[in-house]
């Protein structure tokens, strides 16, 4: 049962092949005998599972069942659920217990799915192998001595060792595919604005999305479906309307443009990855797409330009978090000032303490217009480079990452390295697009992820184009030794 | 040396909405701490702003009333600090592009003239919560209630030069934005907060002199003296051959005094950048025109209509357009006795007095506008006296009816009978001898000072009822 997709989770609970309950169970024993292994789960309530469950079966009998009901999904712990510990990987919000869920969650919850757990993270999304979280770092199923990715790295972790059927990230850089690639597995982040942000703890506001991540690509077009959609409450959530993201899975490749930017594939891709990629792409042209040579001239201002406007919207974001009304708050604080700073120091790890710095500095008097304006221009620059690559094709395709999964502890003492790993994904977040993360092969045994960037809200091409991939193929169907049976 | 003062205002004013700016929760002043706080006002993890388009349609409707540039396009900022009772660290502000530019407004002084002040901005925000540092025994109770709170900031250009011109402006602004009903205008409550920007420079100067914040003054009295007790303090300073620093100061209404807060120097940089959670407020002229036409008649437009329609002086048309209500009120009276200038007279003395006393407002009045009408028309047309007229008023505001019900309860109608009053002026005449004699005596200048002696004994005689000028006439008749 662990090794089925969601779709046959459904079909299987529709024609009564297992009830949501022992569907529940099962990934609960997986997560209780295995998950010390890989530490992808920061918070795991069995009982309100079980419960969830049970309701969730009273419904499939009633025959009023939604397509996810009774489906367990294991949520990043940066999704407030009511009444259920919300840490975000950090010590400062360790004892935090929201008394209300993200619009997400109660979208799944309206839908019926049971929340399995909460997965690890980097603390606050900051980071890119999972080794910046209070509750310790995530391991790569596929080699625990590798990193998963970061910073949805236990979604991905437990998706891949089979330890939930599917799991909800957020990317703000590069956080959901990146640890999807990793972990080899299907990760989407949907076009900004698409899913909603409401009762997601914010890095940076501009640039967080949250999307699914799978096995399949089928998979996140069924998650995709219920998390999508306007909320009143997020007013940069879309009015677009939302599509069934299954109708157009089979559509043939047939005539497609899939854009290859040769930014993506110069001199800091490693070379098997790269290897990989191409094989995948020949997979695609042989379903009928045709490969276009595109350029994305402002690629090499990405990076920085990222790491200005994120680490400054996420000072700003983070200022909340002072010990005064919920949350970690040092001991005998002796004036305010010793309360913020303590509480501050002692709530926020390295990482965290590091980018409200840089962000802070970014937007400081004297220096805005040099740093965070100017990036804000670049920003449109690099966004105006893909509306006009997407003049000529339908889609743009690359590695997720320049390689496959590093060793834990190899980057986390080189803050730059480390933020060299999202070269391919930063700049799909500052142009708001959506972008996902497909199989494509290992390396060495570790996993290698195809990128798929679209158009603005054509999620339905992505997880068309995915699909058929992986109708051709069968990475996505592999998974980790210790992960089977 | 000469100095001449420069003084700039801002203004905080609370819009009048039912939510706040960028949350559901309620905006009722006076509540427990806390029960009007939701989870967005108390900035918990995730949560969002959601924009009040009654706040934006009311800023749209200031500017308008000024005659401001509308931003079309304005956009909130984040202004980051942090504070126990500023729940996010950072307070959701406009600052590069506010929702309404330049305008200005025209303040009457008591003198009668006039001078126009200029608008630089205004622009929407959020209000912050309460530090209650009392009851706390050296802590500080923090309450979020007002938190988020809708606000405009109204910020005026350096143009008033003395406390009496601030107090003007105050009051010139407080009567627009009531008028506009965007804001109750409390002060009590703090709906109506002002920061005095002042500064001293030589007189014939024309750069600005170095200037000091008077934060949070709260009432036109207290703005009137905080500005009376900072001149006096730059300029001993200056006097001396010092330097004024630049910093915020607190103006202590209790000692009558204003002290430093903070200084610049150690101030916030508040690293400004465009709020990431909310997409710029677009409007469209279609939007701005809807507006424009529901806009009532303006304080400044009812004062000059006054002048010109009823032949009201200035003072009195400033007094009578005060608020919408008390103008409606007048209007109303007018409409009942077609009389405008005794109508202003006893709305302003009689009514407004009784309700001075009383504490009440014109909506509470306890004389309607069709009663205070209908009491003129009796003293217009004879029927009682102006002095009579008063005692039917405290009737009227005593509840007993309207003012030809009074009359006839009371039995005050005025005696017009020729024949009744000519009796009482014989009365008087034969009981009088002597100051008859007096009157015979004199010149006719000296007449007509000594003839009211017995105007003033018939009047007693028919306790008030007598008609003045039959009394006049017949006396005039038989005093030969």
């Amino acid at each position: 049962m662990h090794n089925k997709s969601v779709a046959h989770l459904v079909q299987g609970l529709r024609e009564k092949q297992f009830s949501s309950v022992e569907v529940t169970r099962c990934f609960l024993d997986r997560i209780a005998a295995r998950d010390s292994q890989y530490n992808s789960f920061i918070s795991v309530d069995e009982t309100s599972a079980l419960a969830a469950a049970k309701a969730a079966d009273k419904q499939l009998a009633g025959g009023d069942a939604a397509t996810l009901t009774g489906i367990p999904i294991a949520h990043k712990d940066i999704f407030c659920t009511d009444g259920m510990r919300t840490s975000c990987g950090s010590r400062m919000l360790d004892n935090f217990v929201p008394p209300y869920d993200a619009t997400l969650i109660q979208r799944f919850k309206r839908d019926g799915a049971v929340i399995l757990g909460k997965t690890n993270m980097d603390e606050f999304a900051m980071g890119s192998s999972n080794e910046n979280s209070f509750y310790g770092p995530v391991k790569n199923p596929w080699n625990t001595d590798l990193v998963p990715g970061g910073s949805s790295g236990g979604s991905a972790a437990a998706v891949a060792a089979l330890l939930a059927p599917a799991a909800t990230g957020t990317d703000t850089g590069g956080s959901i595919r990146q640890p999807a690639a990793f972990c080899g597995i299907t990760g989407l982040k949907p076009t900004y604005g698409r899913v909603s942000r409401l009762g997601m703890v914010a890095f940076a506001s501009s640039l967080d999305q949250a999307g699914p991540m799978a096995h399949s690509a089928e998979d996140c077009a069924l998650l995709l479906n219920t998390m999508a959609g306007l909320d009143p409450l997020d007013s940069t959530s879309s009015e677009m309307p939302v599509e069934d993201y299954r109708a157009r899975l089979d559509n043939s490749l047939e005539g497609l443009r899939i854009g290859l930017p040769r930014e993506y594939f110069g001199d800091g891709l490693d070379k098997a990855t790269g290897e990989c990629i191409n094989v995948a792409l020949k997979e695609l042209e042989a379903q009928g797409a045709t490969l276009v040579d595109v350029s994305l001239p402002h690629s090499q201002l990405t990076i920085p330009t990222y790491y200005i406007i994120a680490p400054a919207e996420a000072s700003t974001n983070l200022s909340r978090f002072d010990g005064v009304r919920y949350g970690h708050r040092c001991d005998n604080p002796t004036d305010l000032h010793d309360l913020y700073t303590r509480t501050r120091e002692e709530g926020f790890g390295d990482e965290v303490k590091r980018r409200i710095l840089v962000g802070t500095y970014a937007l400081s008097a004297g220096y805005y217009d040099a740093y965070y304006k100017k990036a804000q221009q670049v920003r449109r620059l690099i966004k105006q480079d893909f509306m006009d690559c997407f003049e000529q094709v339908d889609i743009i395709a690359g590695p997720t990452t320049p390689g496959p999964a590093f060793a834990l502890g190899a980057k986390s003492d080189d803050p730059i390295a480390m933020y060299l790993e999202d070269v391919y994904t930063l700049a799909v977040n500052l142009a708001g697009l959506p972008g996902m993360s497909v199989p494509a092969g290992f390396v060495d045994n570790k996993p290698v992820g195809l990128q798929l960037i679209g158009r603005h809200f054509d999620e339905a091409r992505l997880l068309n184009v995915s699909h058929r991939y992986q109708q051709a193929t069968d990475w996505h169907l592999q998974h980790p030794a210790g992960g089977q049976s | 040396m000469q100095w001449e003062t420069v003084i700039g205002l801002e203004v905080h004013l609370q819009l009048a909405t039912n939510s706040k700016i960028f949350s559901g929760s309620p905006t009722t002043f006076g509540a427990q701490p806390n029960t009007q706080a939701s989870a967005v006002d108390l900035a918990m993890p995730g949560m969002l702003p959601v924009l009040n388009e009654l706040a934006v349609r009311y800023a749209v409707k200031f500017g308008l009333g000024i005659g401001a540039e509308i931003g079309m396009r304005s956009v909130f900022d984040r202004k980051n600090y942090f504070y126990p009772d500023l729940p996010k660290g950072y307070q959701i502000s406009q600052f590069e592009a506010p929702i309404v530019g330049r305008g200005s407004f025209e303040i009457l002084m008591e003198d009668g003239s006039i001078r126009e002040i200029g608008i630089t901005r205004a622009h929407l925000e959020e209000d912050a919560g309460k530090s209650l540092h009392e009851d706390f025994h050296g802590q500080t109770g923090i309450d979020l209630n007002r938190a988020g709170t809708p606000l405009l900031e109204i910020v005026s250009e350096p143009d008033i030069r003395n406390a009496a011109e601030a107090v003007a402006y105050l009051k010139t602004l407080h009567r627009l934005v009531t008028y506009l009903g965007i804001s109750d205008g409390n002060m009590a409550e703090g709906s109506m907060r002002c920061d005095v920007n002042i500064s001293l420079r030589p007189v014939g100067s024309e750069t600005l002199g170095t200037r000091a914040e008077i934060k949070n003054v709260n009432s036109f009295r207290f703005v009137e003296k905080a500005i009376h007790h900072e001149i006096d303090r730059q300029a001993d300073i200056l006097e001396d051959g010092g330097e004024v620093v630049q910093e915020t100061r607190l103006y202590d209404a209790d000692r009558d005094e204003t002290r430093s807060m903070r200084s610049k120097e150690v101030a916030n940089d508040y690293r400004y950048f465009p709020e990431p959670d909310l997409l710029p407020i677009v409007i469209d002229d279609a939007y701005v025109e809807e507006i424009r036409s529901g806009l009532p008649e303006l304080p400044a437009e009812k004062h000059h209509r006054f002048t010109e329609q009823y032949g009201l002086g200035n003072y009195d048309a400033n007094v009578l357009s005060d608020s919408r209500s008390l103008a409606d009120y007048y209007e109303a009276v007018v409409a009942d006795c077609g009389d405008a200038k005794i109508a202003a007279n006893w709305v302003q003395v009689e009514l407004l007095g009784q309700l001075n006393r009383s504490d009440l407002d014109i909506e509470d009045s306890p004389v309607s506008a069709a009663n205070l009408g209908g009491l003129i028309q009796r003293i217009l047309d004879n029927s009682i006296s102006g002095k009579i007229a008063k005692q039917v008023f405290e009737g009227m505001c005593q509840g007993e009816g309207s003012a030809d019900e009074i009359i006839e309860a009371r039995g005050l109608k005025q005696v017009s009978d020729s024949g009744a009053l000519e009796i009482m002026v014989d009365e008087v005449i034969s009981g009088n001898a002597a100051q008859v004699a007096q009157y015979l005596a004199a010149d006719e200048a000296k007449r007509k000072k000594l003839v009211g002696f017995f105007v003033g004994q018939v009047m007693k005689l028919s306790k008030g009822q007598a008609n003045p000028q039959m009394v006049n006439q017949l006396l005039a008749k038989k005093l030969v």
